[in-house]
């Protein structure tokens, strides 16, 4: 499915508000939409609300052997997924040009800024180590999902246990939650990513684009930098000349930007700790907001089901039994079996009834008897059986019963004799 | 084979948001304890030449899993969940033109194909697409006693002997789907039905009282 086009006047209408410093928001220059986050039930989900752009991300472990280059060092995996739930214009399964930089950024940001301790990671070196799969999925794009896909990311690793494990001689132990509490990730810093978007050739610049600002941009630059005010990564995008100045000026509002937003992940990584340690019941289902008309929840239902007993004896006692079948299994030659229907041939003995019909009937009826005989004496008279032989019958046969007539069938019975006499010499 | 009579007849307590992403024509999250659901409907849209249907709509059901990409287990459960809406949605209204039910995991403790049953219904109901009935999810285990557990978590239907989800119709409590695990009688099997019946009467109230407060003025 298309992407619903963006009219003229609505590009029209949306760059000139940026050029009067306004946004369809109501937003300033610099600001950044509210940001919520919220976890699930399990280690390692996180989802992140970005304005009304949604995104989930899941962190997984398994336990694979190493690179060859690295024995001793863990394996970080990102896969960020373009659901089709997001926008129409993504589809399932498609590496669009869009996923590719998402993934790249992303990996960027994460795996090559080196904020994740690969070598603690590693289990016994050149044979086990730990693979950490960070799954980021979109569910509702309305603009700037790479802020929200890092800040998901970011977050489900630094909420992710992964299971304990013990080494005895040769041998490795997983334990379960149960035996032995999970272990976090160690993280040495947290880069989130910032996305600037650029109007009228670099004029104009915009923090937090939605997506409607997304389409009419001329370029984007995406920064990521940790709240050290250290850059993990720049990259800049759409073919704009960018000055000197204005990349500066980014970092700067970026610095301020990933400082916000680090106190919110750690502030939100707490209250779910303590959340946690209280026992009371988090994840999804508790997000969820009830003050919203549109939101509805129920308690534990009782149902009553005294007669469900009698309602399935009743309908089991009308069906009644099913019919009694026979087994009856055929061979027909031996290696063969056969059961069911079609085991007899039943036409000839409709033909049988046809026959008491007409006369053409049941004259073709005895030429079919006078056919058969010079073959019974064929069968008789030699056990070798020639392939053209048969083909002839078949002929005779068919010319026979198409014309059912009595000279045709004479005719195809004398010369039917004629093969046979002219192959009794060959014998 | 005396089965029942037991408090494990019951449903966890379900939840349900509408309308909660901007960009579909229609969604929900369905909670059912701890398994939860997001559904997004796109539709009636301009549908691939490749998947043109004359004389109808093109239903295209998607489950994105939490973890990877889809696989087999996905692909049988999209399955069953078209077969249910196509059944459900009055497709002939939009010849030509596609929807689009893409499913999200959020997360799976147990009865995952029946949250996705309400969640698609609640999204389907939000899309605002024409339907000839509602239809809910109810999923039941037959666990080693030969009890009849509804709404089984997890923990419970890796337990159970068998396993069955049912897609009932509101109108006259027939059944449109059923998709069944495990080893069971002809007798049992009309049992859960009969229990499947009684607990969708409970669904459909709650989708009534959902939507009554979605359109009701206050709280």
């Amino acid at each position: 499915m298309k992407d619903t086009p963006l009219s003229n006047c609505e590009r029209d209408f949306i760059l000139k508000a940026i050029e009067e410093k306004k946004r369809l928001d109501g937003r300033q220059t610099y600001d950044f939409r509210r940001i919520k986050i919220t976890f699930g039930t399990d280690y390692g989900c996180c989802f992140v609300d970005l304005g009304k752009t949604r995104v989930m991300a899941q962190v997984s472990c398994e336990l694979v052997a190493p690179k060859e280059s690295r024995p001793n060092e863990g394996i970080m995996f990102f896969n960020i997924e373009l659901s089709p739930m997001a926008s129409p214009a993504f589809e399932q399964g498609r590496q669009s040009e869009l996923s590719v930089k998402l993934n790249r950024q992303l990996e960027r940001c994460l795996r090559n800024s080196k904020c994740i301790d690969t070598e603690s990671l590693c289990v016994v070196a050149g044979e086990k180590v730990w693979q950490i799969r960070v799954d980021v999925s979109m569910l509702n794009n309305d603009g700037n999902l790479m802020d929200a896909a890092s800040v998901a990311a970011i977050t489900a690793l630094c909420h992710f246990r992964r299971p304990d494990v013990g080494i005895q001689g040769d041998e490795v132990t997983v334990y379960s939650p149960e035996e032995r509490d999970p272990i976090p990730l160690s993280i040495y810093h947290m880069p989130i990513s910032i996305s600037f978007s650029f109007f009228q050739q670099g004029t104009f610049l915009l923090v937090d684009p939605c997506e409607r600002e997304e389409r009419v941009m001329d370029g984007l630059l995406m920064i990521a930098m940790n709240k050290h005010r250290e850059i993990c990564s720049i990259q800049s995008s759409g073919g704009i000349m960018l000055l000197k100045e204005q990349v500066m000026r980014c970092s700067k509002i970026a610095a301020v930007k990933v400082s916000e937003i680090t106190e919110l992940i750690s502030k939100a990584l707490l209250n779910d700790r303590t959340a946690r340690k209280a026992g009371g019941r988090c994840g999804f289902a508790e997000s969820m907001p009830q003050e919203r008309i549109t939101a509805l929840k129920t308690d534990e239902t009782l149902m009553e089901t005294s007669d469900v007993t009698e309602r399935a004896n009743d309908i089991v006692e009308k069906a009644g039994a099913p019919p009694q079948t026979v087994p009856s299994p055929l061979v027909p030659a031996p290696g063969v079996g056969q059961v069911s229907q079609g085991q007899q041939n039943t036409w000839g003995l409709q033909e049988e009834d046809e026959d008491d019909d007409d006369d053409d009937d049941e004259q073709n009826g005895k030429e079919t008897k006078m056919e058969t005989e010079p073959q019974e004496e064929e069968k008789g008279a030699g056990d070798v059986v020639e392939i053209s032989d048969s083909e002839e019958e078949e002929v005779v046969i068919l010319t026979s019963e198409t014309s059912g007539q009595a000279k045709n069938a004479d005719s195809s019975s004398h010369q039917k004799r004629a093969a046979a006499s002219k192959r009794r010499p060959k014998k | 084979m005396e089965v029942c009579e037991s408090s494990k007849v019951s449903l966890r307590e379900f939840g349900c948001e509408q309308n909660l992403l901007s960009r579909p024509d229609g969604s929900a999250s369905f909670v059912q304890g701890d398994t939860s659901v997001m559904a997004g409907v796109y539709g009636p849209a301009e549908v691939k030449v490749s998947k043109e249907i004359y004389d109808r709509a093109t239903l295209e059901v998607l489950i994105q899993p939490k973890v990877g990409l889809p696989t087999v287990r996905e692909r049988s459960q999209e399955q069953c969940i078209r077969e249910t809406c196509e059944a459900s949605l009055l497709l002939s209204l939009h010849p030509r033109s596609s929807l689009t039910l893409v499913l999200q995991v959020l997360h799976d403790d147990g009865s995952l194909l029946s949250c996705f049953l309400n969640a698609a219904c609640m999204a389907l109901m939000d899309a605002g697409l024409p339907m000839s009935c509602l239809f809910c999810g109810v999923t039941c285990a037959i666990n080693t006693d030969g009890q009849i557990i509804t709404d089984p978590t997890a923990a419970q239907e890796k337990e159970s002997r068998a396993l069955m989800t049912f897609a009932i119709d509101c109108a006259k409590r027939r059944v449109l789907m059923s998709s069944t695990k495990g080893s069971f009688s002809v007798h049992e099997l009309q049992q859960c039905i009969a229990v499947s019946q009684k607990a969708s009467e409970k669904i459909f109230q709650f989708y009534r009282d959902s939507v009554r407060r979605r359109y009701s003025k206050n709280l």
